[in-house]
């Protein structure tokens, strides 16, 4: 086994700044997307638990088909495609003029991958709830939206708070599918360290400890969540 | 936009085919592979020796916290270097998956094996059967049997999880798609129709689960 140990290149000037500016789109990407998985896959979870047959449908059609393509052919449609199939003005504003073109798409496509499932963890939080809550609180006189407003969503997404946390941090990790489309997030960065360094094995690695810092922090700051909305009287894990 | 043209498609069939199968032939190896390290992987966590869980732990954990781009791109560097020899794109990328879908499948192994109630271990061992035939006879059976429907969920999120070998240009069926888009100039119809075959392949085993759901159920 020939290798060139050289650690300290990953110190140096660029490979550093490459290093942190590749930490910092990872992180602005995953965060961006995980907002927009959030609030649409909330949308549609909600959305697939309601009695109109309508919703839930359309509701299952989206998760269904988010679901079962590939998150890479999907960021490909969104970035070669679409702009094709829009209106000819539109398309030529998401070409030319879209601020951030990669960047955007990245948001959009992982978001609402992410969202579909987002959208089964909210679902199963509805619907683990016993149905008698739900019946008890019509009674109680409140209005379907009031149900939903003050008796299944906040107990439901305490429920989903562990899920959830796994997902947060599947977004980080699928980021770098970005790359594929030239955004430079961190696995594109050591990457390209690799190639101007040779210096594969330290590019990796300063890439893999990073990944797992960002895991540890995400685990860390999730856990203060959980226990923060934790329901009383029911353990975190039994529920 | 210049209306769709279907003939790139059906001129590129037999390219995009050939993709499709090595696409099939990876994920089926990667699922062979990945099954027989990960019981290992399940049953080192499980075992009694501290040094061998660890180990086993920490590895699982490791692979779990990095993008899959990443571990490929780790195998395509480590893989020739260890052997000291160049093995080609395929078996690198074979052996990531593996190494990844191991660990993977060792937490729904994992989870399977402690679905099987402790008395029945205890059974065996006080009709004096050893671990090994334990394992074999009482245990793997039946968690296998809990365990179907999240295997093949995961054997579905590994074949669209294939696609990702578009990153150091193995022509899996993705590829092969991109390839045509590029050369004929027809990213629109390349790309859609690439996401209506992996939908149409996906959303078939997504119902398999379902119907195996039911059945583990009853």
């Amino acid at each position: 086994m020939n290798y060139n140990w050289n650690w300290a290149v990953l110190f140096q000037d660029p490979y550093l700044g490459w290093l942190i500016s590749g930490l910092g789109w990872t992180v602005s990407v995953s965060l961006c997307a995980w907002v927009v998985a959030f609030v649409i896959g909330a949308l549609i979870g909600v959305g697939r638990t309601v009695n109109n047959r309508l919703i839930s449908g359309l509701c299952t059609a989206y998760v269904e088909l988010f679901r079962n393509v590939p998150l890479l052919v999907q960021l490909f449609v969104w970035y070669f495609a679409i702009p094709e199939m829009v209106p000819d003005g539109v398309g030529h504003w998401m070409k030319r003029e879209m601020p951030m073109p990669e960047f955007t798409t990245t948001v959009i496509a992982l978001g609402l991958y992410t969202a579909s499932r987002v959208a089964e963890q909210v679902r199963a939080g509805i619907d683990s709830i016993p149905k008698g809550l739900k019946a008890a609180a019509k009674a109680n006189g409140l209005s379907g939206t009031q149900v939903y407003r003050y008796i299944l969503l906040p107990i439901s997404f305490r429920i989903i708070v562990p899920p959830l946390t796994s997902e947060f941090l599947t977004v980080f990790k699928n980021s770098s599918l970005a790359l594929t489309i030239g955004l430079l997030e961190l696995t594109a960065q050591s990457q390209q360290i690799a190639d101007y360094t040779y210096n594969s094995f330290e590019a990796f690695t300063a890439a893999t400890v990073i990944y797992i810092f960002i895991a540890l922090v995400v685990t860390g700051l999730m856990q203060i969540v959980e226990t923060r909305t934790a329901i009383p009287g029911q353990s975190g894990k039994g529920a | 936009m210049s209306g769709f043209d279907f003939s790139v498609i059906v001129s590129a069939l037999p390219f995009l085919w050939e993709g499709l199968q090595l696409s099939f032939l990876l994920t089926i190896l990667a699922i062979i592979g990945g099954l027989g390290f990960g019981v290992l992987l399940a049953l080192a966590r499980m075992s009694g020796f501290r040094l061998l869980s660890l180990v086993a732990a920490t590895y699982v954990n490791l692979i779990r916290s990095v993008p899959l781009i990443l571990v490929i791109f780790w195998f395509y560097f480590l893989v020739p270097l260890v052997l000291g020899r160049p093995v080609g794109g395929f078996y690198s990328a074979l052996i990531a998956f593996v190494m990844f879908e191991a660990a993977y499948y060792s937490e729904i192994m994992r989870a399977g094996i402690k679905s099987v109630a402790k008395g029945q271990v205890q059974a065996g061992k006080s009709t004096g059967l050893g671990y090994w035939r334990i394992q074999r006879h009482i245990v793997l059976p039946q968690a296998f049997r809990n365990m179907i429907p999240v295997l093949v969920t995961q054997a579905i999120i590994l074949f669209q999880d294939t696609s990702l070998v578009f990153v150091v240009s193995l022509r899996d069926f993705m590829t092969a798609s991109s390839i045509v888009a590029r050369t004929e100039g027809r990213l629109v119809e390349m790309y859609l129709f690439a996401a209506v075959v992996y939908f149409v392949i996906c959303f078939a085993g997504s119902l398999t689960v379902r119907r195996l759901q039911s059945k583990v159920a009853t």
